[in-house]
């Protein structure tokens, strides 16, 4: 970090992120090689529990390497990146209200409208 | 420390250094500039509308007494008269990647100052984008032909449709504008303006190839709520 910060103001115009266009294309054919094989959960058909942590794995693996890696956040400083991928934490405790928001309305209905699911 | 508040600053990166960078009235972001910066910060918004949209999504489909319907089946299409599952949205999800692929391409060829590989890259990023929306638009057309309604379908839960429509319209709108945007760069590039460091015609700040990677950013963004749309509205 403190070497391209001093290389900026060596030369005063080269600017932003150096990396060779090998690395973009490896992280292209990962990409390909993860969406096919969250592709594949669907077609061979995998249910219950493993199919839903395959999905997650595969997504959050897809969009760990687009942030890190094309977004350049991987060699970004520490405060940029955690002033970024804090706050989406937020959602998560979110996701946690709404489940048992969903949960409560369901019993509601089903006690109520007599429908089961 | 001995140039406080100046752009850059051989600071180490590390728990240190984070408090350092955001303590005592200076620059918080040493290396990325405010273009840069902005950018990110709008797309963290951004990430909180996607996010909300996915939620309610989530609540409708967990609370509904009536079974979701199968998007398997319902996104299926005939193919030598067989169904094929999923088949137009696995191509919709390479295609966007392979767009995602050349832009960080055009973002690196843009700081090596080569132009046209810059230019030219852009424009496949663009087309990449386009077909996107029109394979979208595609999928709108058949499922609203069988019937998919914001307050109903064929198959199942009506929230389906509305969830349905909100969430991929949204980002079929973000594609869209990512396209205009991406049209608009690509020919700045071509004309020369950033090796020229050309005026902005609303800013008159000086032109320079910076734009091209803030620019990547929003594209590789539209991409990444892809990957979430993908997972858990097609795939759950």
């Amino acid at each position: 970090m403190s070497h391209a910060t001093t290389a900026n103001q060596a030369t005063g115009h080269a600017e932003g992120q150096h990396h060779p266009i090998k690395l973009y294309l490896v992280i292209w054919g990962w990409l390909f090689v993860l969406s096919a094989c969250s592709y594949l959960v669907d077609y061979l058909g995998f249910q219950g529990y493993l199919r839903w942590f395959l999905i997650l794995l595969f997504m959050f693996v897809k969009a760990g390497l687009i942030v890190g890696i094309f977004m350049h956040m991987a060699w970004e400083r520490l405060t940029l990146i955690c002033a970024i991928l804090v706050p989406p934490v937020a959602v998560l405790v979110f996701v946690g209200i709404m489940i048992v928001e969903a949960n409560y309305t369901l019993i509601t209905r089903v006690v109520f409208f007599g429908a089961g699911p | 420390m001995a140039n406080p508040g100046g752009p850059a600053i051989a600071r180490p990166n590390d728990l240190k250094g984070f408090s350092d960078d955001w303590s005592s009235d200076q620059q918080v972001f040493k290396t990325a500039s405010w273009g840069k910066v902005m950018m990110w910060i709008f797309l963290l918004s951004d990430t909180f509308i996607f996010s909300c949209f996915l939620l309610s999504y989530m609540t409708v489909r967990m609370s509904t007494t009536t079974p979701w319907p199968n998007p398997s089946e319902v996104f299926a299409l005939e193919i030598g008269g067989k169904p094929v599952p999923l088949i137009l949205i696995a191509i919709m999800t390479f295609i966007l990647i392979s767009s995602s692929g050349t832009m960080a391409m055009a973002v690196n060829y843009g700081y090596r100052r080569d132009r046209v590989k810059t230019a030219v890259l852009m424009w496949v990023t663009a087309a990449f984008g386009a077909s996107f929306v029109g394979m979208q638009a595609l999928e709108w057309t058949k499922l609203i032909r069988e019937g998919v309604r914001p307050w109903g379908n064929p198959w199942g839960a009506e929230q389906f449709g509305s969830s349905f429509f909100m969430i991929t319209g949204f980002h079929g709108t973000h594609v869209t504008i990512g396209v205009i945007f991406l049209l608009i760069v690509a020919r700045k590039v071509w004309r020369g303006d950033f090796d020229h460091e050309r005026h902005g015609f609303f800013t008159s700040r000086k032109g320079r190839y910076e734009i091209v990677e803030i620019m990547g950013l929003y594209w590789h963004f539209v991409d990444l709520v892809w990957v979430f749309i993908f997972a858990l509205f097609y795939l759950w």
